[in-house]
């Protein structure tokens, strides 16, 4: 980090005091920690909108800044959630199988088997597969948090951007991998409990707490970990890494024939985020309970890049403000505690409508506000765009960096 | 609730005395039953197990009463066709006819009218398929030779499913006498199946299945296969009986596997297994304690095994048998498989027989394969051909495209609710569906893509949006229900090759449609002023305007021609398929990765790509019949690497055409 | 900035303020508080809305005699959206905010999986409608829908004895239940002496709708001259491709029989009356069917058209389980005269109560009901016409084919256990492993 970082930056900062400032007032609104305002299932939902945000983060760093629309970092987000989630049903298994072992010592095999019967017993296996072999192990299971998804991201990304698959056709080819990891891992054979998943995440192994306590642990997680990825990502797009992704966005021939390694460029970025997902979905599923192939679905990453245009491309609070909009108003409305809207001839019952409100803003927030929600932000900071004649700046004419929107 | 309550009553009460017939000798065969007192006494005393009969217990019954003379063969039609009832008050069984409310009542032995009885004194009986087929096979003899000649080809079809040796002898007699020669060509051929099954000399099988040379029917195959089944088993001295093949421990079968026959017959102890020794070892712990070692040690298998042998030298175990001596029995026997047949002469010429088809077989089945293949392309090509105007040619990311097919079928859902006509309704739903979507897509193109040319990747979003408030739209109006979407009566049933080639004529029309849509496409693109204009429009737009054409008109009408022929495959998919909101969910990224897959901007690319993607699918599913997700990931797995090679698709577009 | 400390704010509070309204009135209200945990949006609203509604009309019912001891029902309803996490989260949300007394809900195995370590965290009351796939006992569920024993297995028996197949093909949507339930009656059929060789097994996606190389396949089974039968715990929608193939190569009942179990009177509207007709004779396995002939089920079925205003509305199974679940839990209540979770919990098994087909439904130690086993063949209306029941079969936890499962037992009355090893005498574990 070169000094002067954050006074080039002052979003960062405002964004680590609203972040510890929220961080703090749920926690003291908590069960855990004060009167219990805020109930542990609104603290999870928090924590795990977080978790959202920094996904957010990622894609807007790879979309937003390099101009790469990637529709399968949800895959990303759910194999860092599949790591660690093995590790914790493992060893909650193994506790059980050995609280219930009785006197008689087991063998290693022994206690191997029984857990595979445990845990596989309900997609009617009882064979631990060989991807299980360290399941046993949290530090290696950590370590596949970030290697297994930045290993697929390095080789997705190398093929993709070696052969120069650009724009659409990329976009194309990421929700094609997400949606074939996700029909992988609906099979019985991949050994990952097929439909069913892993389930029960939540209560960790080895951790004596109750609920209300670890869910303000893990909110304080994903929210240590969104801060140090928006730090993280801010002192990335602010140097001349910044410039030359955001060249590649704008113009990647151009940037080409200036010298540089777009695809090393590109290369970097496509791994970067995904290791981020990677850990955002880590933290995650503890916080759901429980994964399944269905979250990689491609509409989840489709869901990603619309949060990321809510919020306003091409600005990292741009993304976070999306995705925490999004996401809470999403739970929000589908508690059913959203008031029926009596219209006399017909009543619109916001279960029902929801959806379609929700698709429809889409449509009008790309029609009308291709800077989003940030947009607001401009507007109250007085920043400006330049009023350059003649041609667009560039594809995306809402990805502006904030250096650049000022006039 | 009553009534059931009684039914109960009177079938317990009278499950006794049924009991007690169950209880003479049930030969089954007519000869030794006792000289039957005609059909009516056999009903009477039968009346329970005929209303509610069980394939296990109704055979001797069926059989009595098809020996029992006249009326036999009305009665046993009318109790397969579910038209016998009983009379609640005296168990008195009928042949019955709805007549309105009531029931005409007619008797079962003389077919003279009974009266009439309102329906709530008159139980139907219902016998299950099970039944039905026992009693097809018991009235085969009869109707062999009746008159009506579907009467006969109900009792060959039942000689089909359930053949005995007793049809063989009516069989026979009957064919010199069949007028009709389609039917005569069927009972030779039955004939000589059924030869095949029991004939008495192994001369006449062996003719019989030689008759058929390479035939590929499935009947035929039906029929040979069992006589060549065969039986697993370890023999203390050579292989007895018709043997298959002699099976060598560690090269035919594996040692486990042959120790595992020797333990099924009884000519080696089961081996004791891990977990067994570890229940014995846990139930002999002696002060902390087993076989002399500490019980802390016993989670070392090493430390089990030594614990066992002290604890069986002790006696206290059974003994253990050691791998040496376990091979040692293996070796000392011999394993074979051995035909059920016991004729190797027909055992042989069977086996002959089926390698003579076996080949014919694969070839059938590789034409059955290349028509699902075929089948699934066209259905493919049908989705996405309106995205290769929209996407292809004017490389707008229209997410929304599935929906457009779901509003197609539910246009057709919709029509059919007030035409009933099948046919005409088909033939209505279709140019509305094209004409609902194309209205839909001139107005989607008019508010929202117009304004996002310049942006393509964020179509992709605004299209997304209306792509989920649409679908959200249809579940308000039509629920979450599938909805039914009827194809007309000529287009029910397959084609039928033979028995392993075969299509249904839905998929057949499906196909044409495709083909149609294709010409379609090409005469409206390389043919008509349109064409052109589009053509011009999506090269060069501002070169095109000042060629006088104005490229706002151009875009949307070409817009919503894409969207119109997804409609109409919506119609298609929806007969052969399902009609729910979520339908178009399930073609919208297989039809984006057909036009990639195909070339983007070429029509025949995604012809290709369909053809590509629709083969590969069926070949992976052949390759693995048991997962058919497997097969979905495999293909887009290389949909994926294939990409990598070809970026620009099959057919890439070259030059200015290309457009960058 | 402001703006958003603004949503952020108002969107944390929106929910807390009704929650807290919630928490503090909840011990005095004079309500019972229902809580309905079905998707109404998703790919599951269209069974699972169903069920909602059932819930509700029974509610309505209730409160029209007066209630419970004098209070009224009220339902809380949420929309846990198909999404399986979601479930978890609007559990929690239900028993912790709401304070719902008790909670009828799921549909699918996944969400039960994703609710059961909120309702044993929280000592939740869940109510569970849907014929499952067994090998699970927990203390806070009622499992009201069918164990394996009480559909697939007497399925299965009837194809064995009534139509004598000898060559199964299980063909299956790729998800837990079928899965498990095609392991078990493959451990069955080997145990009756059918070789591996005749049992074909195949898994399809969700939603699968191109049918014909498997029904092909099916058709090529019979090559070896035994007769074959489909098993089919094919899901939803795919169904309705399904048939049709079916129906279109032209296999009848007499042929190649299908019998069905997640094909009920709701999966046939989706098919017109043309493949109906080519359909008739095909069979389903359940434990109600909306042709039973009782006064029972005539009163229900009056009620739900009553209720949605809509006489075409079919019933079906999971709507009786519903039904029984709910009025055995509203004896339990009126007996204890509390609502407490514990109370009930214990209260619950030995109640008894009159099911919707002429026979008795009793709650079992091992959270599980007696059901009679109905087999319908498929009529041209859409409806099944009954061939077949069974007097009630006591549900079983778990199957006795399988051999890691034939060893245990589950009875919470006996043993406080829902895992109990009946060969180490252990219970191998009180909570579940989800």
């Amino acid at each position: 980090m070169k000094p002067g970082f954050l006074s080039k930056n002052p979003s960062v900062l405002w964004f680590l005091a609203i972040l510890a400032c929220f961080t703090l007032v749920i926690t003291l609104l908590s069960h855990a920690y004060g009167p219990g305002v805020i109930s542990t299932s609104m603290v999870k939902t928090l924590g795990k909108t977080l978790c959202l945000c920094l996904i957010a983060i990622a894609m807007d760093l790879v979309w937003g800044y390099t101009g790469i629309l990637s529709l399968g970092h949800f895959a990303f987000f759910g194999l860092g959630g599949y790591m660690i989630g093995m590790w914790l049903m493992y060893e909650r298994t193994r506790d059980i199988v050995l609280a219930s072992a009785g006197d008689f010592p087991m063998t290693q095999q022994e206690v191997r088997d029984a857990i595979g019967t445990q845990i596989f017993g309900v997609v009617g296996g009882s064979d631990l597969p060989a991807i299980w072999t360290f399941a046993g192990s949290l530090p290696m299971q950590l370590l596949f948090v970030v290697l297994v998804p930045g290993l697929l991201a390095l080789i997705f990304g190398w093929l993709a951007f070696r052969s120069r698959v650009t724009g659409v056709y990329l976009s194309i080819l990421t929700q094609a991998m997400t949606l074939a990891l996700s029909l992988y891992l609906f099979q019985n054979e991949s050994g990952l409990r097929g439909n069913n998943g892993l389930s029960g995440l939540q209560n960790i192994p080895g951790l004596a707490a109750d609920q209300d306590h670890s869910s303000v642990w893990f909110l304080w997680a994903s929210a240590f970990a969104l801060a140090l990825g928006y730090v993280l990502s801010a002192a990335i797009v602010s140097g001349k890494f910044g410039s030359v992704i955001r060249g590649i966005r704008d113009d990647e021939a151009r940037v080409r024939f200036l010298g540089y390694p777009v695809e090393g460029y590109k290369l970097f970025v496509f791994t970067l985020t995904a290791v981020i997902a990677a850990i955002a979905g880590a933290l995650y599923y503890p916080q759901a309970g429980i994964i399944n192939p269905g979250e990689m679905a491609p509409i989840a990453s489709i869901y990603l890049a619309v949060w990321v245009a809510i919020g306003g491309r091409g600005r990292l609070y741009g993304a976070v403000m999306g995705a925490f909009f999004v996401s809470i108003v999403s739970s929000w409305f589908t508690g059913g505690r959203v008031p029926d809207l009596p219209l006399g001839f017909y009543t619109v019952k916001w279960v029902d409508w929801w959806q379609v409100l929700l698709g429809l803003s889409f449509v009008l927030v790309t029609l009308l506000a291709p800077k989003g929600l940030s947009g607001l932000v401009d507007l109250l900071a007085h920043i400006r765009s330049p009023r350059r004649g003649g041609t667009p700046m560039g594809p995306d004419q809402g990805s502006l960096q904030q250096e650049e929107a000022r006039e | 609730m009553h009534k059931l309550f009684i039914w109960l009553a009177i079938a317990v009460m009278l499950a006794c005395p049924v009991r007690a017939q169950d209880t003479s000798p049930q030969s089954g065969s007519v000869t030794s039953a006792p000289a039957p007192t005609g059909l009516g006494a056999i009903l009477a005393d039968n009346a329970q197990k005929i209303a509610r009969p069980s394939r296990m217990t109704i055979g001797p019954v069926i059989d009595e009463i098809a020996a029992s003379g006249p009326g036999a063969s009305r009665f046993l039609q009318a109790w397969a066709d579910k038209r016998v009832g009983l009379r609640e008050s005296d168990d008195a069984v009928f042949i019955i006819k709805r007549v309105g409310q009531d029931y005409a009542l007619s008797d079962p032995v003389t077919g003279e009218d009974a009266g009439t009885a309102p329906r709530s004194e008159i139980k139907e009986v219902k016998p299950n398929s099970g039944v039905r087929a026992l009693i097809g096979a018991a009235l085969v003899k009869f109707l062999l030779s009746d008159p009506d000649p579907s009467k006969r080809r109900e009792a060959l079809q039942a000689i089909e499913r359930d053949g005995e040796a007793s049809h063989l002898a009516p069989l026979r007699a009957s064919i010199p006498d069949e007028t009709d020669p389609k039917i005569k060509a069927e009972k030779q051929r039955l004939e000589r199946l059924l030869t095949i099954r029991f004939g008495k000399e192994s001369a006449e099988r062996i003719a019989a299945i030689e008759s058929f040379g390479s035939d590929t029917g499935l009947d035929l195959r039906g029929t040979l296969n069992p006589l060549v089944a065969t039986r697993r088993s370890a023999f203390a001295g050579a292989p007895e009986g018709n043997v298959a093949d002699e099976l060598k421990p560690g090269r035919d079968i594996s040692d486990a596997e042959a120790y595992a026959l020797l333990v099924e017959a009884k000519m080696a102890p089961a081996r004791i297994s891990a977990s067994e020794v570890q229940r014995a070892l846990a139930a002999h712990v002696v002060n902390g304690q087993v076989g002399g070692l500490p019980l802390s040690e016993m989670s070392d298998p090493k430390a089990r095994e030594q614990a066992y042998a002290a604890l069986a030298k002790a006696g206290e175990v059974p003994q253990r048998l050691t791998d040496a001596e376990a091979q040692k029995l293996v070796e000392a026997h011999s394993y074979a498989d051995i035909y059920a047949e016991p004729d190797p002469d027909v055992t042989a010429a069977a086996e002959a027989g089926l390698t003579r088809v076996s080949r014919q077989v694969s070839l059938m089945q590789g034409a059955d394969l290349g028509l699902d293949a075929l089948s699934l392309a066209s259905i493919y090509f049908l989705a996405a051909i309106g995205l290769a105007i929209t996407f292809g040619v004017m490389r707008v990311i229209n997410m929304a495209h599935g929906e457009f097919i779901t509003m197609g079928a539910y246009t057709g859902y919709v029509v059919q609710l007030f035409v009933p006509d099948k046919t005409l309704s088909v033939l209505v739903a279709l140019p509305l569906a094209f004409a609902i979507t194309f209205g839909a897509g001139v107005a989607m193109e008019r508010l929202v893509i117009r304004y996002l040319y310049k942006r393509p990747l964020e179509t992709l979003l605004a299209s997304f949006g209306i792509s989920i408030a649409l679908q959200q739209l249809f579940k308000n109006i039509f629920g979450t229900q599938a909805r039914p979407l009827t194809s007309p009566p000529w287009l029910e049933g397959a084609l039928q090759f033979n028995d392993i080639v075969s299509i249904s004529y839905i998929r057949i029309a499906i196909f044409v449609l495709a083909l149609v849509f294709l010409a379609l496409y090409l005469w409206v693109m390389r043919r008509t002023r349109l064409g052109l204009e589009v053509r011009a429009v999506t090269q060069n737009p501002s070169m095109a305007a000042s060629m006088g054409i104005n490229p706002d008109r151009i875009n949307m009408l070409a817009f919503g021609f894409g969207s119109g022929i997804a409609g109409i495959a919506g119609v298609a998919i929806g007969l052969f398929a399902k009609v729910t909101s979520e339908m178009g969910q399930d073609y919208i990224v297989q039809s984006f990765m057909t036009v990639v897959v195909g070339g983007v901007g070429s029509i025949f690319g995604t012809l290709a790509g369909a053809t590509l993607i629709g083969g590969l699918q069926k070949s992976i599913e052949w390759l693995n019949p048991s997962n058919t997700l497997a097969a979905q990931t495999y293909m887009i797995l290389f949909i994926i690497i294939f990409i990598q090679f070809r970026p620009r698709g099959i057919i890439a577009l070259k030059g200015r055409a290309a457009g960058d | 900035m402001i703006t958003r400390r603004n949503l952020m704010i108002s969107a944390a509070f929106a929910g807390t303020v009704t929650m807290t309204g919630g928490v503090a009135f909840a011990q005095e209200d004079d309500k019972i508080k229902v809580g309905v945990l079905h998707s109404l949006s998703g790919t599951m609203a269209i069974s699972e809305t169903t069920l909602k509604d059932t819930v509700l009309m029974l509610i309505e019912e209730q409160n029209k005699k007066g209630g419970i001891n004098g209070k009224m029902l009220e339902a809380v309803v949420v929309d846990p959206a198909s999404d399986w996490p979601l479930f978890a989260e609007k559990a929690r949300e239900l028993i912790s905010v709401d304070k719902v007394d008790v909670i009828f809900g799921c549909w699918t195995s996944v969400s039960r999986k994703s609710v059961l370590p909120v309702l044993e965290e929280l000592n939740g009351l869940l109510f569970y409608p849907v014929q499952y796939e067994g090998e699970e006992s927990s203390r806070n569920v009622f499992y009201t829908g069918a164990a394996p024993n009480q559909q697939a297995i007497p399925a299965v028996d009837y194809f064995l004895n009534e139509l004598g197949v000898e060559k199964f093909a299980l063909l299956g949507t790729d998800y837990v239940y079928p899965r498990t339930t095609n392991n078990i009656l493959e451990a069955y059929l080997k145990d009756k002496g059918i070789a591996k060789e005749d049992i074909f097994v195949n898994y399809t996606p969700f939603g699968q709708s191109d049918w014909s190389k498997i029904v092909s396949d099916v058709k090529a089974l019979g090559a070896d001259g035994k007769k074959v039968g489909v098993i089919s715990t094919i899901n939803g929608d795919a169904n309705i491709g399904f048939y049709k193939e079916l129906a279109a190569s032209g296999i009848t009942a007499d042929d190649i029989p299908v019998v069905a179990f997640s094909v009920g009177e709701e999966e046939l509207s989706g098919l017109g009356q043309a493949d109906l007709k080519n359909l008739v004779g095909q069979l389903a396995a359940w434990n109600y069917f909306e042709s039973a002939d009782t006064p029972e089920n005539a009163e229900f079925i009056k009620t739900w058209h009553a209720y949605t205003g809509d006489d075409s509305r079919v019933t079906n199974d999971p709507m009786e389980a519903t039904y029984i679940g709910f009025n055995m839990w509203v004896n339990a209540v009126k007996e204890k005269g509390t609502t407490d979770i514990d109370t009930i919990i214990a209260a619950m098994p030995g109640q008894e109560f009159p099911n919707l087909t002429g026979t008795t439904a009793k709650m079992l130690p091992n959270h599980h009901l007696t059901k009679p086993v109905l087999i319908g063949e498929i009529q041209e209306d859409g409806q099944f016409d009954i061939i077949s029941q069974t007097d009630p079969v006591p549900g079983d936890a778990w199957t006795d084919y399988l051999p890691e499962s034939a060893v245990l037992k589950s009875d919470w009355p006996g043993l406080d256990c829902g895992m109990y090893n009946t060969q180490t005498k252990t219970c191998v574990q009180k909570k579940s492993n989800y």
